[in-house]
């Protein structure tokens, strides 16, 4: 199961975090800490892998975002890292051609979409179309 | 009124929006904080106006400030208002803000279970999809708890956007509370068969992750998913099962068998990486759980060998570090399929990423063998000298150290040389390691022995080089070694002057005592050896000099502060006098020096025991005296209580006994581990005692279950004690001790009473009583918990399976006094059951019943009743809501009267006062199946023993030893957890560390533990 998604700036600026296990608000800026200096000292020559803690960290960078899920130990590697590519997919299509500033901007809408993709650290929904729909049919209720 | 609105909308104008907040970070870099501040300043004024727009706005960005690390929980009320709002915009908003910000301590969150089911059960389903996805962020026991029927009910929502989020979910309220597990499972399992592949595969994923947890309960959904699996073309919910596969095939080996084919087939048809690999795993997994014996094994390894090697060979990283993962499980039961691609994993070293090196590096250490040997050394030789990156050089070097022996002499030659290389290396934590390879190999192989000796000198020679850094690293645990074999085998010595000049330079004291005993013990060595060659040349003058400069230089060690090293280099020291007084008179010495050494040391092989005949009349099987009653842990080392020592190098030497001998021993040991309650036994033997326990087979076999919570290491233990203690009970002192724990309970009972003052009957205001030891109590009751296992409990045996009719029972006293002027009489005591606590009724009553407090009370009177209550988890801490309901008589009327009351279970309620021999104590910290937490104090200002007497009365603790300002402690709960505890202090600060075998019930303790100093 997942256990947080980060995406964070190469500056180590929270742009998103969503926590599927309890911590508290310390514990949480410390891990955003962590993710960050174990991330960012790796180059394109490295795996999309980094063993951390108990867990492992699946991650992508985007231009200059990194995009990271923390999952068990045991789970498919390969899996959340397509998850993170889908997911970067929907939100680029959200977001017609997402830059970081929309996710600054609209971060309770990316929250939003993580929610529609992901849920109580599962994935939930795979289907771009489906979570494109959903999010439409939310936005028009605002 | 209409003023207000409009001044209202006008203030709006003025307050900053989300994106006015972010720009304004934006432009703030300089002085962020400062800025901050001030916009939490405004927001506060926001949320302060009746508005909800405002107020949703303002919790909006407060969420946003809540991601960047700033505090907000002082806003939670506000969000709670928020998320109550009627109109969807808002209402997302409070959710969002709810789902970031609540955790189990937040306290609103009481507030909000009215909220969210109003929401759930909401016609607009957007409604309950954002009360679900909020829910499963901060969901706590106790909404879970109550919520569960709720979301139960929504996994048969018409729409599968609903069904799909509640099926997740479930999986969120099962962790928080797992008796609704047995409820929902059936429909969760229906779930698996839903039209909507979307709610399917929610099913999958919360039956695999429960799987994965206890896979023994799910055995009998293979063949169900075995169907999926043949029909899904979903690679997500593949990988699910074909995860929850690998899982079960370990139970199961028959589900194996059937496995491998659908698996070869898929492996060979899908193009999705990520499923090939997880298939590849799986048919790993089988065929290592698969006994040998199919005829087709080789074939399916031979395709897992091809397809990693394919992924290997990829430039892709991710792919290469993945296939030497999955390599390496290969390589356990089959090295020779994996040997056949050295050339490719040999070539991996070479790659810039650590982790693609470190994992090639764990293969090589696996793939070793006679004929490849040579090769791989040479490779990795290279590799010393370029390395870099500590863990990895650490690695290389256990590589090299602990595998690569055994083999040859020429390549012991080399091996040798190895070892003596890698001391030159700086910063390796192998030292210990080298140290006795080394020793190893000189005892071992008489032919290096030469040459052996000869590096050795040299390193000792060099020891200078090495000490710059010894002491952090442990490098000069390899000195040990070299001074030991120059000693022992001095005479392939070339120079024994010069290193017998090196054994003693100063600079030695600084050495590790267990060193320097060595070098002061081969020292003498040297000299006899030195003595016999200046003799055998008749060069009295040189022979006396080396006398002179051991005379000089051994005082130096005599004043050591180790004993050892003191004792040798004293003894030592006459013996060399004496020689130096006799050399003066011309007396050849030299033999009789040598004769103190002489004799050579051989390396015992480990069954040598065995072959010496027992002597006549020796009969090993009887007692040599009587055998110790309470022989608990004597033949246990004592270890350092809460700190892991690290292995130190002795080499144990096993006494070989016959096989009668360790049998019945073995039984002796099983009967005294079974008696003594303080050995905790791994958990998978304690399950299956616990499955031999009477009664159990006949439990009908459908077992679901969160093993988490259930599943109690050590259990079936505590029962047996119970027997035991049931026998101790006719011992007076037991007895005692039991009266003596009774009455303090009740006296702190008593205690509390008079808190509350007396009120008049006006005065009640019942109902908003949280906490009925801590909180004022109105009038005329005042219960006080208090509990005690039954020991005469007849369900002895908790069911890990599930079956949860036999939790274990708490006796709660309530004294109720009548603090009124009237006479109070048909009490009814009645507590609204949760699923884990339970109120135990007369047979024959409803759920709902309340139970009749047995006397009446006059004005001023106070009495006790007890109530039972079955409790199945006590991990964590519990309220009961509860009423007494009651007729209060005066003269000319009679009324009837309500009273609303909480029980508190603490955790500390559930710990009982459990004396514990230190010994006892110990070994129970060595068995390693605690989990350990802390917990620091800060500001408490009482003495130490004060403290202890504090832990000891409110939480029920044992001090188990103390020292100085630092103490251990223990407890044991009603069902069987230890929790052990250090206690430190220094000035002000006390730091505990404790361990338990149940991290949830540790974790509520240590916080009730650190209430209880915040109060005074």
């Amino acid at each position: 199961t997942i256990r947080f998604i980060l995406i964070q700036n190469r500056a180590g600026k929270t742009r998103l975090a969503k926590w599927y296990m309890q911590f508290d608000d310390d514990e949480k800026q410390k891990l955003i800490e962590e993710v960050h200096a174990v991330v960012t000292v790796r180059d394109a020559k490295h795996t999309n892998f980094v063993e951390f803690r108990n867990f492992k960290i699946i991650y992508r960078r985007y231009a200059g975002l990194y995009f990271c899920i923390c999952v068990d130990v045991t789970d498919n590697n390969l899996a959340y890292l397509e998850g993170i590519h889908n997911f970067v997919e929907v939100l680029n299509e959200y977001f017609h051609n997402v830059c970081e500033l929309d996710l600054v901007f609209n971060f309770y809408k990316v929250y939003t979409v993580v929610d529609e993709m992901f849920l109580a650290g599962e994935i939930r929904e795979t289907s771009q179309t489906k979570v494109l729909k959903q999010l439409l049919m939310l936005q028009s209720l605002e | 009124m209409a003023l207000k609105i409009v001044k209202g909308s006008i203030d709006r104008m003025f307050d900053k929006n989300l994106q006015d907040l972010v720009r304004g970070i934006r432009n703030h870099k300089e002085d962020e904080a400062k800025y901050i501040s001030t916009c939490i300043d405004e927001i506060k004024q926001e949320l302060k106006q009746d508005n909800i727009a405002v107020k949703a706005n303002a919790v909006c960005k407060l969420t946003y400030l809540q991601m960047l690390g700033y505090d907000v929980s002082w806003a939670a009320f506000n969000i709670v208002e928020v998320m109550s709002s009627s109109k969807f915009t808002y209402k997302r908003i409070g959710y969002l803000a709810a789902s970031q910000c609540f955790h189990e301590g937040t306290d609103v969150i009481m507030l909000t279970t009215n909220q969210i089911r109003k929401d759930l059960s909401s016609p607009n389903q957007y409604d309950t999809g954002v009360a679900l996805t909020g829910l499963s962020c901060f969901v706590t026991p106790d909404l879970a708890r109550d919520l569960a029927n709720d979301i139960m009910t929504l996994m048969s929502h018409t729409k599968p956007y609903i069904r799909k989020k509640a099926v997740l979910i479930m999986y969120k309220v099962f962790l928080k509370y797992p008796e609704s597990l047995r409820p929902a499972f059936p429909r969760l399992k229906e779930k698996l068969e839903d039209p909507d592949p979307g709610v399917q595969s929610a099913a999958v994923n919360v039956i695999c992750e429960l799987a994965r947890r206890n896979p023994k309960n799910y055995l009998s959904l293979a063949p169900l998913f075995f169907k999926l699996m043949t029909s899904s073309t979903n690679n997500w919910v593949l990988i699910k099962i074909i995860k929850l596969f690998g899982a079960l095939t370990p139970l199961e080996p028959r589900l194996g068998k059937k496995l491998i084919e659908p698996l070869t087939n898929l492996i060979h048809s899908t193009s999705a990486m990520s499923l090939l690999y997880e298939c590849v795993n799986t048919v790993i997994a089988v065929l290592i759980s698969l006994s040998s014996g199919m005829p087709n094994h080789s074939a399916s390894i031979q395709l897992c060998v091809q397809k990693l090697r394919i992924l290997i060979e990829d430039s892709d990283q991710n792919l290469k570090y993945l296939g030497l993962l999955a390599m390496s499980k290969i390589l356990k039961t089959h090295p020779k399929s994996v040997q056949s691609h050295k050339d490719l994993i040999l070539q991996c070293l070479d790659d810039k990423d650590e982790s693609i090196r470190l994992r090639a590096l764990d293969l090589l250490y696996g793939m070793v063998s006679k004929k490849n040997l040579m090769e791989i050394v040479k490779k990795l030789m290279l590799h010393v000298d370029k390395a870099e990156g500590t863990t990895y050089r650490d690695e290389l070097q256990h590589t090299c150290n602990t595998k690569l022996c055994n083999c040859s002499t020429l390549i012991l030659l080399r091996y040798i040389s190895i070892l003596v290389e890698l001391t030159r290396l700086e910063g390796t934590r192998h030292g210990h390691l080298i140290a006795s390879q080394m020793l190893d190999v000189a005892i071992r192989v008489k032919a290096i022995r030469a040459f052996a000796v000869a590096q050795m000198a040299m390193l000792l020679d060099n020891a200078h080089l090495l000490t710059g850094n010894m002491q952090r690293n442990g490098i000069c645990e390899v000195l040990y070694a070299a001074a030991w074999i120059c000693g022992e085998f001095s005479e392939h010595l070339e120079d024994p002057n010069q290193t017998l000049e090196a054994m003693l330079r100063p600079k030695v004291a600084t050495l590790p005592g267990h060193i320097q005993a060595v070098y002061v013990q081969n020292a003498a060595k040297l000299f006899a050896t030195v003595l016999r060659k200046h003799e055998g040349a008749t060069d009295s003058q040189a022979a006396q000099e080396t006398s002179q400069l051991l005379v000089e230089r051994l005082p130096l060690f005599v004043q050591s502060a180790n004993l050892e090293v003191q004792e040798r280099a004293s003894c030592i020291l006459q013996l060399v006098k004496y020689i130096q007084k006799l050399q003066q008179k011309d007396v050849e010495v030299a033999e009789e020096v040598s004769a103190l050494f002489a004799g050579e040391l051989n390396p015992v092989a480990p069954k040598a025991q065995k072959k010496v005949p027992v002597p006549e009349g020796l009969d090993l099987d009887a007692w040599i005296n009587e055998p110790p009653s309470e022989s608990e842990s004597e033949d246990e080392k004592p270890k350092a209580v809460f700190a892991k020592e690290e292995t130190k190098h002795s080499r144990p030497r096993h006494t070989e006994v016959d096989e009668k001998e360790l049998a019945r021993r073995r039984e002796a040991r099983k009967q005294e581990q079974a008696n003594n309650p303080f050995y905790i036994k791994s958990s998978p033997s304690s399950q299956k005692v616990y499955q031999d326990a009477p009664g159990v087979e006949h439990i009908p076999v459908v077992q679901i279950d969160l093993s988490v919570p259930l599943k109690v290491p050590g259990m079936p233990m505590s029962d047996q004690y119970l027997k035991l203690e049931e026998e101790r009970r006719q011992k007076e002192k037991a007895e005692k001790k039991k009266k003596e724990k009774k009455k303090k309970r009740e006296k702190h009972g008593k205690g509390k009473k008079h808190d509350s003052g007396p009120e008049s009957e006006e005065d009640i205001t019942p109902a908003h009583h949280v906490d009925i030891v801590t909180e004022e109590m109105p009038e005329n009751a005042l219960p006080s918990d208090d509990d005690d296992k039954d020991p005469n409990d007849p369900h002895k045996v908790y069911d890990i399976q599930g079956n949860l009719q036999d939790g274990s029972q708490v006796v709660v006293s309530v004294i109720f006094e009548n603090k009124s002027d009237s006479f109070l009489k048909s009490m009814e005591f009645n507590v609204l059951d949760s699923l884990n606590s339970k109120l135990q009724r007369p047979e024959g009553a409803g759920p709902h019943d309340g139970l009749v407090v047995p006397f009446q009370l006059p004005p001023g009177v106070s009495n006790e009743a007890r109530f039972i209550f079955s409790v199945q988890s006590i991990v964590m801490p519990q309220k009961l809501k509860g009423t007494l309901t009651f007729i209060v008589k005066s003269e000319d009327s009679s009324t009837h009267e309500k009273l609303d009351f909480k029980l508190h279970f603490t955790c500390t309620s559930y710990l009982i006062t459990t004396p514990c021999y230190s010994d006892a104590y110990a070994k129970l910290l060595e068995s390693g199946d605690l989990k350990s937490s802390s917990l620091r104090l800060e500001g408490v200002n009482m003495p130490f023993h004060h403290l202890l007497a504090r832990i000891c009365f409110h939480h029920h603790f044992s001090v188990v030893e103390r020292i100085d300002s630092c103490a251990s402690m223990y407890s044991r709960s009603i069902q069987g957890h230890h929790v052990c505890l250090l206690v430190k202090t220094a000035d002000q600060t006390v730091s505990i560390d404790a361990k338990c075998d149940e991290p949830s019930l540790l974790g509520n303790v240590l916080d009730e533990i650190k209430q209880t100093f915040s109060q005074c």
